[in-house]
């Protein structure tokens, strides 16, 4: 597979730049707990306060609000601030210069940008949420293990197909920005719907009924929610095939349209003289 | 009494060690180990009222710390310094009213404003009365050919073009010292000229004491009757540039063209440095040989079409100047 | 001549314009920023939709603590942006030319950047505030309503000692800022909700260490005419938002211990 070399080469030569942060991981740690432990007290309170209504048991929302947490820099969030830069000083027009596909250099970006953090924060938080939440006696917070190993196989695959997904509609918020007034809103609403829709501010599950079958037919519920309720055993291990089907479904359609707006917004930038 | 006056002035930084690797930032996080870097080790001068200054050195040799510690941002470990009779770390606000400070890789304009906007804001940091900013105003835009750039926004402006403005800013409220860091740096020659013609007209006619750090030579020569010389934390040289030359070398050099491309010169009082062709540079000392007598004998042995005599250029002194006290960056001597 | 609050007019007139260069940009983040944070309020929504009460708490009363949050939040980064930013001013010595400046570091920083674009967070909090002053059971007083615009403008300085601790540990370290962000933003988020579902630990931190408890929670209460579960004695409703100016106090003091060190280490 000689064709995919130098996406390789950028995808891994920015993997190791980005795996410089550790600081920055060390101190996103620490607001991750943060955050992980307000959201839990809150669920509790409110499962408490209302016994009768359970969409989800609370040791699953406890283990649905760790895994968010540990894996929060995988959801397309923010926007690749070099890519931003070329965009905008518009040396994107250069980039028609090199030997390689544009979309693909960018997803291979992609793939570094929501690899290298997530790795660097994703074990941290599930040694302190599965081994020392227990310790401090706060065990009924913890992030428990998958019910099955079928569960367990599930959320690796789901979670696979989800870093698929993510890229995609990374690229997708990537391109937005070669429309600069549209785009400073796009990325705005991009970041929101991320996280909204993909469960990471409140497990979809916990939305109301009517709005269920919209939220897990958008891809968002593919990055977060689906694989999550795979591993809290939410959904049965038997539906795995269906989730990646609609998770790659997704990745097939983000990535075609992402190339085909990434073409016009490139002949943009070549009328406009770059 | 002098109008800065620095003694002994004493500045160490503590720098954190870091293991490489994963391991050594962990341990990092428990025990840093510190080494402790002497910025400034003992500098002692003084600087009279009008003087236009020089104040060279490779990069990291204390020329900003210097510079930091008279403009107050800094506080010296020990030593004695005062800039118009006060200690400018003790007393910043009143300090930095007196001064003016340029950085050349930086500008102190707001980037999305009108050039004019910027002044007036600046009128206001400083409390400028009405009447004197409009003077000072008025005389920057004269001098520096302001007009045409006041309504333009900043981020429009060529480099040459804010720098003149630049300047125009750190005098608005009319300071006794103006510190000057790289003002030509990246400048076209024209910008260059004009900036530098600025500065000697503000030190000439307005008796602006002016302290420059540049790493350009040219801006040395064409501006500085004095020039000190720091590396390692200490003050190498301190004279005009003629001592500077005097106290490195008595070198000269004597460029022939030969008629013949590769004739062999071979002179025992002089030494080869460069060779291009039929171009040859030989260095000598004149106190060894007088230079006529140098040319006489290079003349009644080689067809020569052309020849001149030359000092050093001052790039090569002040490299020579590092290199002695193991300074710096300065690799590059010819 | 230009008194300290002429100059931060001056300051806040110039960064205003700078934005309005960019109108068109300015618009649209706003109009998202609206929508970003109106995001969060769907999330308390939901969970209100779901579970219909928190501890005898309804979604119009809880929308008062986050009105009440949103809106100081909104306010103090406003305002407060110079300080937010401070990390990246250090590393680039763009705070030495403010050192340079014969004014006052914190007004100059204050000045800096009042980012309009903030707005849209203002909005939000206005319109859920108003939501809960009229979908709720409010007995609007006189003295309720000034104590919910002193308990908001304390707030502000809450929020703004938070800044200024931040800014401060710039001096020492960079990048390691993000560990601010959990009681920032952590805070905000803690703040939408009664303090009695929280575990005693946790309020504790909120209460006594980061006020931000103090002026929501507790005055909250006292402009809702609830009784007080925690034990709280009746004026704190009315003293407590008086720990957000001292919170803000303090930090300055901080402040200046850093300036010292900056000036120290030159680092």
């Amino acid at each position: 597979m000689t064709g995919l070399r130098p996406y390789r080469a950028i995808a891994s030569a920015r993997f190791r730049m980005l795996l410089q942060y550790r600081g920055a991981a060390l101190a996103g740690l620490w607001t991750q707990v943060f955050f992980g432990l307000v959201l839990i007290m809150v669920y509790e309170a409110f499962y408490r306060s209302a016994p009768a209504v359970r969409p989800m048991a609370f040791a699953q929302i406890t283990t649905y609000v760790w895994l968010g947490q540990a894996l929060l820099a995988m959801l397309p969030w923010n926007v690749d601030t070099e890519i931003r830069e070329t965009v905008r000083s518009g040396a994107i027009a250069y980039e028609l210069a090199r030997p390689v596909d544009l979309y693909g250099a960018w997803y291979a970006r992609a793939v570094a940008q929501r690899t290298a953090p997530t790795l660097l924060r994703a074990a941290p938080m599930a040694v302190f949420a599965c081994a020392v939440l227990p310790v401090i006696g706060l065990g009924e917070w913890r992030l428990a293990p998958p019910p099955s190993w079928a569960a367990a196989a599930g959320f690796v695959a789901t979670v696979a197909c989800a870093l698929v997904l993510s890229c995609a509609l990374s690229v997708l918020v990537n391109i937005s920005l070669m429309w600069t007034v549209a785009g400073d809103g796009a990325v705005m609403l991009f970041t929101t719907a991320a996280s909204l829709l993909s469960g990471l501010v409140i497990p979809l599950p916990l939305m109301p009924e009517w709005a269920q079958v919209g939220l897990s037919w958008l891809p968002f519920a593919g990055l977060f929610d689906l694989p999550f309720r795979i591993y809290n055993g939410h959904i049965a291990a038997g539906d795995v095939a269906m989730v990646v089907v609609r998770q790659l479904g997704w990745t097939v359609a983000l990535i075609g349209s992402g190339r085909w707006l990434l073409g016009r917004g490139m002949r943009r930038v070549v009328v406009l003289g770059g | 009494m002098p109008q800065i006056v620095v003694e002994q002035l004493v500045k160490t930084y503590q720098v954190a060690e870091r293991a490489p690797g994963l391991w050594g930032a962990l341990r990092g996080l428990v025990r840093r180990k510190h080494r402790t870097v002497r910025a400034l080790d003992g500098i002692s001068f003084a600087i009279e009222r009008g003087e236009l200054v020089g104040y060279i050195g490779p990069n990291g040799a204390g020329k900003s710390t210097t510079v930091k510690a008279l403009s107050g941002i800094l506080v010296p470990d020990s030593g004695r310094c005062e800039v118009a009779g006060r200690v400018p770390w003790q007393q910043r606000i009143a300090h930095v009213a007196q001064i003016g400070v340029v950085f050349g890789q930086r500008t102190q304009l707001w980037w999305d404003l009108p050039v004019i906007e910027s002044f007036e804001l600046l009128r206001d940091i400083y409390r400028v009365p009405p009447d004197r900013y409009a003077r000072a105003r008025d005389q920057m835009i004269g001098l520096l050919d302001l007009a045409p750039l006041l309504d333009v926004p900043v981020r429009q402006l060529s480099l040459g073009q804010r720098m003149r403005c630049d300047l125009a800013a750190a005098l608005l409220h009319e300071p006794a010292i103006l510190f000057l860091d790289e003002p030509t740096i990246g400048l076209d020659a024209p910008s260059k000229l004009a900036v530098r013609d600025f500065i000697q007209r503000l030190n000439r006619d307005r008796g602006v004491t002016v302290i420059l750090t540049t790493h350009d030579m040219d801006d040395i020569e064409a501006l500085c009757t004095r020039v000190m010389v720091i590396a390692g934390g200490k003050i190498l040289s301190d004279g005009t540039l003629a001592a500077l030359r005097g106290q490195v070398t008595r070198e000269r050099w004597l460029t022939v063209d030969l008629a013949s491309a590769d004739a062999a010169i071979d002179e025992p009082d002089a030494t080869v440095i460069r060779r291009d062709g039929g171009r040859v540079c030989l260095a000598f000392d004149p106190q060894a040989v007088a230079p006529a007598e140098l040319i006489r004998r290079v003349t009644s042995r080689h067809a020569v079409r052309d020849l001149f005599v030359e000092n050093p250029p001052i790039e090569t002194i002040v490299a020579r100047l590092y290199a002695a006290h193991g300074g710096g960056e300065a690799g590059s001597e010819p | 001549m230009a008194g300290a609050f002429g100059l931060y007019r001056a300051y806040a007139a110039a960064s205003i314009r700078s934005q309005l260069s960019y109108r068109a940009s300015l618009v649209m983040t706003t109009i998202g920023i609206f929508l970003v944070t109106a995001s969060e309020f769907v999330a308390v929504w939901a969970l209100f939709d779901r579970f219909g009460q928190v501890r005898g708490w309804t979604l119009p009363e809880a929308a008062l603590l986050y009105g009440m949050s949103s809106v100081s939040w909104a306010v103090c980064d406003a305002i407060g942006r110079g300080f937010d930013v401070f990390g990246d001013m250090v590393k680039t010595g763009g705070f030495d030319r403010l050192l340079l400046r014969p004014r006052s570091t914190v007004l100059q920083l204050l000045g800096q950047d009042f980012t309009l674009r903030r707005f849209g967070r203002l909005a939000q909090g206005l319109l859920v505030l108003g939501y809960a002053a009229v979908a709720g059971t409010i007995d609007w007083t006189v003295g309720r309503a000034v104590l919910l615009a002193g308990a908001i403008a304390c707030g502000v300085c809450a929020f703004l000692g938070l800044l200024v601790l931040q800014a401060t540990s710039a001096f020492w370290t960079i990048d390691k800022l993000e560990v601010w962000n959990a009681f920032t933003y952590g805070g905000l988020t803690m703040s939408r909700y009664p303090l009695p579902l929280y575990r005693p630990w946790f309020r504790a931190v909120f209460i006594f260490v980061i006020p931000l408890a103090c002026v929501t929670y507790f005055p909250g209460v006292v402009i809702l005419g609830r009784a007080e579960p925690l034990g709280a004695p009746a004026i704190a409703g009315w003293l407590a938002p008086l720990a957000g100016p001292a919170f803000l106090a303090l930090g300055l003091q901080v402040w200046r211990i850093g300036i010292r060190h900056y000036r120290s280490t030159g680092s």
